[in-house]
C-alpha cells in the first residue's frame, strides 16, 4: 500500500540528483554468467518463459515503474509494490543487481553500475544452456508483444522478430501488439511461424468460430502438458479494431473453463495458460477456474522474483524489453505439481556472454538502418522514462512536442508500458525515439475537443486501469497529457475520479463547454491523420538540442 | 443447447413469440429517464426478484456497442411441473430500457438464449427469470463502452 505521502516522496526521490559518489557507495558485486544461470534444478518438466519483449533486439536502459497502483482486492498486493516497499518485500539488498534490475530505487546511478539489460542474443545463451542441461524436459513460452515497438519491426512487418525468435525454436506463443500488423499479415505470419501461436479467446465475428487454436499438446520429461493461450482479451478496444475486422476478443472464461476440462480428459498432467492478459486478470482468472498449474503471464510488464500462488495454481511475471528469462523447474506426478523451483533471470548484458548465432542474425537485420538509428538528435540533462501509472518524464517529451509541433494548447499521449529509459547526459539518437513510438497507427493529430469530452476521455481511460474489478481493466497506463493539470482520486467510480483540470498556461479551470486544441497520437480510429509522431519528436528535439523535464507535478494522486 | 441467432433471426423468434423484442434507440436520442425499474415493477407485477438462477454471457467491455453478444442462462429442470416462462432482459443506460423478452416451455429443453444487442454507453444490463410457479429470479452484468485505445 502506498500512501498519498509515500508517492510524493518518491516522486521527489527520482526528481532529486543524487550525490557525488553515491554509486560507489553502492553494491558492486562481480555478476557472472554462471551466477547468474545457476540452479539447482528439480523435477521432471522445466518451462522457459519470455514475455513483453517488444521488438527490442538489443539490451536495454529500462526503469521499473516506481508508481504502480492497485485497487480493489489487489490493493497492496504484487505487482502494485514498487520502489523501497519492493526491495523490503522480496528482501533485496539496496543498491545490489537485484535492485537495479527489478524496481525504480536508484536507478541512475545503478545503471551506471550495472549497465544495460536483455538482448534476444543473451536469451538466446540463456535458452541454449538450460536446453543443455534439461534436455527434453523444457517447453520455450513466448507471452507475446515480440513482434512490434521498434523501427526494424516496423519496417520489416515483424520479420525481424519472427526470424530471430525462429533460431530460439519457442514452443508456443500467443499475442497482443503482434495484431497491429493487420489480419493478413498476422495469418501469414502465423501460417508460417513453425511453432504453435495459440489463443483460445480469439472468434470471427461472422461465425463465431474460432479462429486461432486454442491449445496445444506436448510431451516432455514423460508429463503430458497441454499449452493454452490466451490472447490480450481487449485488442479490440485498445489498438485499432478496423485493422482486424473479423477478430473479436474477451476473457471467454467459460470457453477457458471447456477448454481445461477437455485437455484433462485428453490427459494432460500438467495445464499451462500462455496469457497476455495482465496480473491482476490472471490473478482473479485462477481463483475463478479450476485446473490451471501454472500461469504465464504478460502484457502488465510485471518481473515479479517469486511465484505467485493463487489456490494450486502458480502465477509467473517475467517483466519485459527482454529484460528477463524465466525458468520454472516443476516435479509433476500422477496430474499435480508436487513441487517447483523458480527463478527470474536477468539478462545482465555485461555478464551474459551474446550466442554467436543470434548475435550475426541480428547485426545483419540492423545492418542497413545501424547508422541512421544512431544518429544523434539531442541530449537529455534528466533521467528519461515511461514506466508509471502517471506521466513519465519521457512522455513529457512527447507532450511538449506535440504542444510545440502541432500547435495546441492540450497533448494527450497513450499510457503504452513499453519504451526505454535514458540517463542524465545522455545523448537522445533516433532509435530511442522510435522504441518509444513505433508502432502502425502513427499519426499525430490535431483536433479541437470540449472540455467535458476531454474530462470524459480521461475519465474513461482511469476506468480502464482503477476499476475495482480487474475483468474490467485494459492493462495500460493513464493516457499522459501536456498543457493540463488534474487531480485523481483512483478510489471513486467513473465520472467521479477526475477533478480540477487546469489549463497549464493559463491557470485557469477546463471549461466544459469550451473548445480547446488537442493534439495527440495513436488513436484507435481509421483515417486518422497528421504526420507520423516519431517524426514530431525528432524535430522538436531537434530544434531544442537538450531536454531536461522533470516530475512537472501538474497531476496530484488521491486514494492510493 | 446452444441457440445462436443472428440479428434477423433473433428478430424473427421475438416477433414470431410475442412481438416483444425491442431493440434500443439510436444514440442520437436525449436521453430521457431510464425507465428499467418500471418494467421490471410491470414484469413481475410488483414482486421482487431474488438474485440467482439466473446468468448473463457478455463481455465486460464491448468491442463494439452497437453489436454486443449477449446470452442468458437459467437454472432449471424445464419440465412440466417446474420451467421457466419468460426471460425479460433491460438495459438502465439506453434510452429505452426493455432490450427483449425471451419465452419457454418445456419444450424448449433448457432456458437459455443468445443474441446481440446494442448499448449507448456503459450501463448495467438486468436479466429476470418468471417461473411457472410465479417466483422471479434475476442477475444483473456491468458492460463497459468505452472509447478505448490506451492499452499497451
Amino acid at each position: 500500500m502506498i500512501s498519498r505521502r509515500e508517492l510524493l516522496q518518491v516522486a521527489a526521490a527520482t526528481a532529486a540528483v543524487l550525490p557525488v559518489g553515491f554509486r560507489h557507495v553502492l553494491a558492486q558485486q562481480r555478476l557472472t554468467q554462471a551466477e547468474l544461470l545457476r540452479f539447482d534444478a528439480v523435477g521432471n518438466v522445466t518451462l522457459i518463459h519470455v514475455a513483453d519483449i517488444h521488438a527490442q533486439l538489443k539490451p536495454v536502459l529500462f526503469r521499473e515503474p516506481s508508481i504502480n497502483l492497485g485497487v480493489g482486492e489487489v490493493r497492496g498486493l504484487v505487482p502494485h509494490v514498487t520502489g523501497r516497499a519492493f526491495l523490503d518485500l522480496y528482501k533485496i539488498a539496496p543498491g545490489s543487481a537485484a535492485a537495479y534490475a527489478l524496481t525504480s530505487e536508484d536507478f541512475t546511478a545503478l545503471a551506471k553500475t550495472y549497465g544495460r539489460i536483455g538482448g534476444l542474443d543473451r536469451i538466446a545463451t540463456t535458452v541454449k544452456a538450460i536446453r543443455a542441461e534439461r534436455g527434453e524436459r523444457t517447453l520455450l513460452l513466448d507471452s507475446g508483444d515480440t513482434w512490434q515497438n521498434s523501427y526494424t519491426s516496423l519496417v520489416t512487418k515483424g520479420q525481424d522478430m519472427v526470424d530471430c525468435m525462429a533460431l530460439l525454436k519457442p514452443d508456443a506463443m500467443t499475442g497482443h501488439w503482434e495484431f497491429t500488423l493487420g489480419a493478413k499479415r498476422v495469418k501469414e505470419l502465423v501460417d508460417n511461424l513453425g511453432f504453435a501461436f495459440l489463443a483460445q479467446n480469439i472468434r470471427d465475428t461472422e461465425w463465431d468460430e474460432p479462429a486461432f487454436e486454442a491449445m496445444k499438446m506436448f510431451e516432455r520429461g514423460g508429463v503430458k502438458i497441454a499449452v493454452i493461450g490466451q490472447a490480450l482479451p481487449y485488442t479490440a478496444i485498445a489498438n485499432p479494431r478496423w485493422m482486424i475486422p473479423t477478430w473479436s476478443f474477451g476473457i471467454r472464461e467459460n470457453d477457458l473453463r471447456a477448454n481445461v476440462e477437455k485437455a484433462r480428459k485428453a490427459g494432460a498432467e500438467l495445464v499451462v495458460l500462455l496469457s497476455h492478459n495482465g496480473f491482476d486478470v490472471d490473478r482473479k482468472l485462477a481463483a475463478r477456474v479450476p485446473g490451471i498449474d501454472v500461469i504465464l503471464a504478460g502484457h502488465t510488464h510485471d518481473a515479479l522474483p517469486q511465484a505467485v500462488k493463487v489456490g494450486k495454481t502458480l502465477l509467473i511475471a517475467s517483466g519485459s524489453h527482454g529484460k528477463f528469462v524465466s525458468r520454472l523447474d516443476l516435479d509433476v506426478r500422477g496430474g499435480e505439481v508436487k513441487d517447483f523451483r523458480y527463478k527470474l533471470i536477468p539478462m545482465f548484458a555485461d555478464a551474459i556472454a551474446p550466442d554467436p548465432e543470434m548475435a550475426a542474425k541480428i547485426a545483419s537485420i540492423r545492418a542497413p538502418h545501424e547508422k541512421m538509428l544512431g544518429e544523434v538528435i539531442g541530449r537529455t540533462e534528466t533521467l528519461l522514462y515511461r514506466r508509471g501509472n502517471f506521466n513519465g518524464t519521457l512522455d513529457d517529451v512527447i507532450c511538449d512536442a506535440l504542444l510545440a509541433e502541432r500547435d495546441s494548447e492540450i497533448a494527450l499521449s497513450p499510457g503504452f508500458r513499453w519504451g526505454n529509459s535514458l540517463l542524465p547526459g545522455q545523448d537522445i539518437v533516433r532509435e530511442d525515439i522510435y522504441n518509444a513510438t513505433a508502432l502502425t497507427y502513427p499519426a499525430a493529430y490535431r483536433m479541437t475537443m470540449t472540455g467535458a469530452r476531454l474530462k470524459e476521455i480521461v475519465e474513461d481511460v482511469a476506468d480502464n486501469i482503477f476499476h475495482p474489478d480487474p475483468y474490467y481493466q485494459q492493462g495500460g497506463d493513464m493516457v499522459r497529457v501536456g498543457g493540463v493539470g488534474y487531480t485523481i482520486d483512483i478510489g471513486k467510480p467513473i465520472g467521479q475520479r477526475i477533478s480540477g483540470m487546469t489549463l497549464l498556461r493559463t491557470g485557469r479551470p477546463i471549461e466544459a463547454g469550451k473548445e480547446y486544441t488537442v493534439s495527440g497520437w495513436a488513436s484507435v480510429n481509421e483515417g486518422t491523420e497528421g504526420p507520423p509522431i516519431w517524426d514530431v519528436v525528432m524535430r522538436h528535439i531537434e530544434k531544442k538540442r537538450v531536454v531536461a523535464p522533470k516530475d512537472a507535478g501538474h497531476i496530484r494522486v488521491l486514494g492510493a | 443447447m446452444t441457440t445462436i441467432f443472428n440479428r434477423r433471426q433473433a428478430l424473427a423468434v421475438g416477433a414470431g413469440a410475442a412481438g416483444a423484442v425491442v431493440f434500443g434507440a439510436s444514440s442520437r436520442v436525449a436521453l430521457a429517464k431510464n425507465d428499467h425499474a418500471e418494467v421490471i415493477q410491470k414484469f413481475t407485477g410488483g414482486k421482487t426478484p431474488v438474485e440467482g438462477r439466473v446468468k448473463l454471457d457478455m463481455p465486460e467491455i464491448a468491442e463494439n456497442g452497437n453489436t454486443v453478444p449477449m446470452t442468458v442462462m437459467v437454472e432449471s429442470p424445464m419440465t412440466a411441473q417446474s420451467h421457466v416462462t419468460d426471460v425479460l432482459v433491460v438495459a438502465d443506460g439506453n434510452p429505452r430500457s426493455p432490450v427483449v423478452t425471451f419465452h419457454f416451455s418445456p419444450a424448449s429443453g433448457v432456458a437459455e438464449a443468445n443474441t446481440r444487442i446494442r448499448l449507448v454507453a456503459t450501463q448495467n444490463i438486468i436479466a429476470v427469470a418468471k417461473m411457472n410457479d410465479g417466483s422471479f429470479y434475476s442477475t444483473k452484468k456491468e458492460v463497459k463502452v468505452t472509447i478505448g485505445g490506451c492499452g499497451g
